[in-house]
């Protein structure tokens, strides 16, 4: 059970290293060219993917009870779509 | 909810820690989604000096500090499950470097803001740069205090058998140290990436 979950963690943080390059390339005008606004939405949804997953699974929020897990759901939802709101009012 | 709990890697619901670390996580990490939120709504109103500003930001050093904090919180995280499954010695080397990563994160950032000092860009030349210190500057407070935490860990594990009430103590200091993570990562997107 350990090993397992250490192999997990493992491949988190490999996930974490991937997603951190990828919202990288988006800062610098991959994949999106001009239209910096898409480019930007993606950045802040990978960012709280990656919050999502340091919750679950470094933080263990995943076998936590369900409500403490469903609040942390919520926050990074609420806040991911509130900052791309907030950001779209300048574009 | 039980505040700490003696479970070695169980499948069952479980409290990683206090009641009392969780209370301060959730305070924390909602007075900082407030001034994430702030921070996007005047850049929204000034958008083309906080662009303007974004580039003269080392962005190969923020991606450095964010490989080296997402490194060390894996390196936490499999030191608390050595820790459970009694593996002390590699519990106890998984938390060296990952003090090791957070003083690396700590020497990134003098010599960046060390950068920008030199180049005459202050907390008080515009409304990027103030918030730029201010959001890193509570950030490193946070750093200070985790290497502090991890410090402290290390030498649990050393001086510990890491029984029910010693495991818990290590799941507390290690979900603050999550938490000095996930700051970290979205300011990285904040200031460093959004265009």
């Amino acid at each position: 059970m350990a090993v397992s979950l250490q192999s997990r963690v493992t491949g988190i943080w490999a996930g974490l290293i991937v997603a951190t390059g990828l919202s990288w390339q988006f800062g610098h005008g991959f994949g999106f060219g001009e239209k910096f606004h898409y480019a930007t939405a993606a950045i802040l949804i990978i960012t709280f993917v990656k919050i999502r997953f340091v919750f679950l699974d470094f933080m263990e929020l995943r076998t936590a009870p369900w409500l403490l897990r469903l609040a942390f759901e919520v926050w990074a939802v609420s806040v991911c779509v509130t900052l791309i709101g907030l950001y779209w009012l300048g574009v | 909810m039980s505040s700490t709990s003696a479970l070695p890697d169980s499948v069952e619901s479980h409290l990683p820690g206090e009641t009392g670390v969780w209370m301060f996580i959730i305070g924390d990490i909602l007075v900082f989604s407030l001034l994430f939120s702030v921070f996007v709504y005047d850049r929204s109103q000034e958008v083309a000096l906080f662009v303007e500003q974004q580039q003269l930001l080392n962005q190969t050093l923020g991606l450095l500090n964010t490989v080296l904090l997402l490194t060390s919180s894996w390196l936490v995280a499999l030191a608390v499950h050595g820790a459970r499954a009694g593996q002390l010695l590699r519990a106890r080397g998984c938390f060296g470097l990952a003090i090791l990563c957070g003083i690396g994160f700590v020497v990134v950032k003098y010599f960046e803001w060390g950068e920008k000092m030199a180049a005459d860009l202050t907390i008080e030349t515009n409304n990027f740069f103030m918030y730029y210190y201010l959001m890193t500057g509570i950030h490193l407070l946070h750093m200070m205090i985790g290497i502090g935490v991890l410090v402290f860990l290390w030498q649990s594990v050393r001086d510990t058998e890491c029984d029910a009430q010693g495991v818990g103590v290590l799941e507390s200091g290690a979900c603050f140290w999550h938490l000095v993570d996930i700051l970290w990562i979205a300011l990285f997107a904040l200031l460093y990436l959004m265009r």
